[in-house]
C-alpha cells in the first residue's frame, strides 16, 4: 500500500504490527514499557574486568549463531573496532550475525566479505557507505537492511524492536571496571553519545580501549555498572580520521551565496530573537551559514542559547566568542570540537536519546528553532533523500536529518539546484529519508522555495525581499539546465527498509539493475 | 569530416567530460563512462552521436569519460576533439556546423 509520503510499501513487509508511515507524530501520547537488558550480577569484591583479548571477550559474552552485536561510529572512517571484533567472531565459526551499528562506512569494507559469505545476515544502521553499501544494494545481504535515523535507532532499542545481545564499545579511555570516556587518550573522539543506549540496553557490554587509565575514569560517558568486560588493544582507530582537521570554510561562491540566503531566511522569521536554538549539518553551505549568522547576531546584540548536534569548529568559535551560551554535543567531527568538549565547561555531552529519540518523554530536537541541512535530492512535496548515490547504490546516511527536521520550528534544506548534472530538485527522489511535511524552506543557488503549508514563513520571507520561487519552478529550472533524467531501474527485491523515526516504514530500497546502454 | 589523427578534448574535472576521437573502421564506435550514466547515459549518447553527425563524422572510435557535464559542454568537447583530429586549427565554421 501507499504510505503518507506516497511510497509503495510491499504488503509482505507490513506484518507483525509493522505499519507504513502515517505522518509525523502518529504515536504522540501513546505509552509503552521499555525493553531491559539481562544482567550478570557481580556482587562480591573483585579487582578488574580486564580480559587479555577480544577473542576471549567474544567467548566470555557467549556470542553465538543468530546473535545481534552492536557498535558506534564515533571513530568514523578511522574505526578499527568493528573489523577487529568481526574478525574474531568469524574466526570462531559463528554465523548468522546481525550488526546493529550507529553507522558503517568504507573503514568496514571487510564486513562486505562476511555479508557475501552469508556470515553477516542482518544489518541495522543509520549510515551505510563503501563496499557494504554495494553488497547490500546488489542483494547480497540475506535479510533487508534496516536504516534508521539516529533518534530512530535509539527508539528502536528502547522499545526492544532491536535487542542487542552484545555491545562492543570502543573508547578512547577506560578504567579496569569500564568507566569509559571520549577524551584523555590517544584517539579522542570527544563524546560517546551513540554508545550510551547500547550500554544501557545490551545484555553484555564490552569496552575496548587503547588507553587504560586509573580507576575511576570520571566523569564517565559509559558507566562501569553497565559494563561486563574491558579489553585493551594497541589501537582503537586512526586518530587522524577520528578527529579530522577542521574543514576549511568554503570559498565556493555558490556555497557562500546559499549560506547567506540561509542566514537571511533565519533572520526573516519570528524565531530569530535573542536566545534561539540552532543546529547545522556539516555540508559546505550549511557550515558557511555560521559565518553570516555571526555578523547578524552581533548587529542585533543577540546570543544563541544552545547549539546542538554534530559539532564542528564554527560552533566552537561561536561559543568561544560568547555568541552562544552552551553547546550540547552528540558527536564531534574535528579536533576543535574534541578539544572544546574536553576543556570548555559550557560544552556538554548528551546521549543520542536526549538529542533525538522520538521514543522518550521529549528530546532536545523538539525544542530546536532552526536547523540547516543538506540533501541529495528534494521532490515537489519537499520529501528529502539522502541515502543512495545517483546510481542507486546505498552510499549515505539519514543520520540526525529526520530527527532535527521533525523537531525544528524552521527546517532549512540547502542544496545547489544542479550538482554534477544531477537535478537536485526533481520529480521523484530515489528514497525518501525525511518526509516533506518536516521541511519548511529549500534554499538553492537559483532561488528559495517555501513549503506551501508554511504560509506564515512565506509571508515573512517575501517581506524580507528574498528571491522566492515555487518548488515546481525550481524543478523546471533544474531540468532545463540538466535535462530530464531517466528513472533508475531496480529489481523487485527489497534490499533495505528505510524506517521513519517512529519505526513505521517510510520507504524501501530495491536491488539495483546493472546499467546497460 | 575525415579524422587524420587521434585527438583529445576536455578534462576529468567535475562537470566536464573528456572526449577522445580516433580514426577507425567503418561507422561510429562509441564508449561512454559516466558518473551519471543511469539517469543521463541515454542523453549523453544521443548528444554525442548528434554532434558527430552534424560535423559529418562517419567513421570514428569515440571514447567519452563524463564527469557530469551538461549537454552544451559535451557538444563543445566533441566538436573540439573532432577539429583537432582533423588538424583544423583556424577558420572554424562558427555558426555553421559549430553552433
Amino acid at each position: 500500500m501507499k504510505n503518507a509520503v506516497n511510497r509503495e510499501i510491499p504488503d509482505e513487509l507490513l506484518q507483525n504490527g509493522r505499519k507504513p508511515f502515517m505522518g509525523s507524530g502518529y504515536y504522540e501520547g501513546t505509552e509503552y514499557r521499555k525493553d531491559a537488558p539481562s544482567v550478570r550480577v557481580r556482587e562480591k569484591s573483585f579487582e578488574t574486568k580486564l580480559l587479555p583479548s577480544i577473542r576471549e571477550a567474544v567467548q566470555k559474552c557467549g556470542v553465538k549463531d543468530g546473535m545481534t552485536v552492536s557498535f558506534h561510529h564515533h571513530f568514523r572512517e578511522g574505526d578499527y573496532i568493528i573489523n577487529m571484533v568481526m574478525k574474531e567472531i568469524v574466526a570462531l565459526g559463528i554465523r548468522d550475525i546481525t550488526i546493529a551499528a550507529s553507522s558503517v562506512g568504507a573503514a568496514h569494507d571487510p564486513v562486505a566479505e562476511y555479508i557475501e559469505q552469508g556470515i553477516v545476515t542482518g544489518l541495522q544502521t543509520s549510515g551505510i557507505r563503501g563496499r557494504i553499501g554495494e553488497a547490500v544494494s546488489h542483494g547480497k545481504l540475506k535479510t533487508p537492511a534496516v536504516l534508521r535515523s539516529h533518534g530512530g535507532r535509539v527508539r528502536a532499542v528502547e522499545r526492544g524492536e532491536v535487542h542487542i545481545d552484545v555491545a562492543f564499545i570502543g573508547a578512547p579511555t577506560s578504567d579496569c571496571y569500564g568507566n569509559a570516556r571520549g577524551v584523555g587518550g590517544k584517539s579522542d573522539c570527544g563524546v560517546l553519545s551513540y554508545a550510551m543506549v547500547d550500554a544501557k540496553y545490551a545484555d553484555k557490554v564490552v569496552v575496548i580501549t587503547d588507553t587504560l587509565v586509573d580507576f575511576p575514569n570520571f566523569p564517565p560517558s559509559i558507566q562501569a555498572v553497565d559494563v561486563d568486560w574491558v579489553v585493551v588493544v594497541d589501537a582503537i582507530g586512526d586518530p587522524k580520521k577520528i578527529a579530522t582537521k577542521a574543514a576549511r570554510m568554503s570559498q565556493d561562491p555558490r556555497d557562500l551565496m546559499m549560506a547567506e540566503y540561509c542566514a537571511r531566511v533565519m533572520a526573516a522569521t519570528p524565531y530569530f530573537r535573542d536566545g534561539f536554538s540552532f543546529q547545522t549539518g556539516v555540508g559546505g553551505a550549511s557550515l558557511a551559514a555560521n559565518r553570516f549568522l555571526e555578523s547578524m547576531l552581533v548587529e542585533k546584540n543577540y546570543k544563541i542559547k544552545w547549539i546542538i548536534g554534530g559539532i564542528t569548529k564554527p560552533a566552537v568559535d561561536l561559543l568561544n566568542k560568547g555568541l552562544v551560551e552552551m553547546i550540547v554535543d552528540a558527536q564531534d567531527f574535528d579536533v576543535d570540537s574534541v578539544q572544546s568538549i574536553r576543556d570548555n565547561p559550557r560544552h556538554y555531552e548528551i546521549s543520542v536519546s536526549q538529542y533525538a529519540s522520538p521514543g522518550n518523554k521529549g528530546a532536545f530536537v523538539n525544542k530546536l528553532d532552526f536547523v540547516i541541512l543538506a540533501a541529495l535530492d528534494v521532490d515537489p512535496d519537499f520529501n528529502v533523500h539522502g541515502i543512495t548515490g545517483s546510481d542507486g547504490v546505498l552510499r549515505g546516511a539519514p543520520g540526525g536529518h529526520p530527527d532535527a527536521s521533525a523537531g525544528a520550528k524552521c527546517t532549512i534544506i540547502v542544496t545547489p539546484l544542479v550538482r554534477g548534472r544531477m537535478a537536485t530538485i526533481c520529480e521523484h527522489v530515489v528514497t525518501v529519508t525525511t518526509p516533506g511535511e518536516c521541511v519548511d524552506v529549500v534554499v538553492t543557488d537559483y532561488g528559495i522555495a517555501v513549503n506551501p503549508k508554511r504560509q506564515d514563513l512565506l509571508a515573512s520571507l517575501r517581506e524580507a525581499g528574498l528571491p522566492l520561487k515555487t518548488i515546481e519552478e525550481l524543478k523546471d529550472e533544474a531540468y532545463h539546465i540538466a535535462g530530464v533524467p531517466d528513472d533508475l531501474e531496480f529489481h523487485e527485491r527489497v534490499v533495505a527498509i528505510m524506517e521513519a523515526r517512529d519505526g513505521t516504514i517510510l520507504d524501501v530500497v530495491r536491488q539495483i539493475k546493472p546499467m546497460k546502454l | 569530416m575525415r579524422l587524420i589523427q587521434t585527438a583529445l578534448a576536455g578534462t576529468l574535472e567535475s562537470s566536464d567530460a573528456q572526449v577522445m576521437v580516433e580514426n577507425a573502421g567503418t561507422g561510429i564506435e562509441l564508449s561512454i563512462e559516466s558518473d551519471v550514466i543511469n539517469q543521463y547515459g541515454r542523453q549523453i549518447r544521443e548528444t554525442v552521436l548528434e554532434t558527430l553527425a552534424r560535423l559529418g563524422v562517419e567513421n570514428a572510435r569515440v571514447r567519452v569519460i563524463d564527469k557530469g557535464a551538461l549537454d552544451c559542454t559535451l557538444r563543445a568537447r566533441v566538436e573540439c576533439a573532432v577539429f583537432r583530429a582533423c588538424r583544423i586549427e583556424k577558420d572554424f565554421p562558427w555558426g555553421g556546423v559549430i553552433r
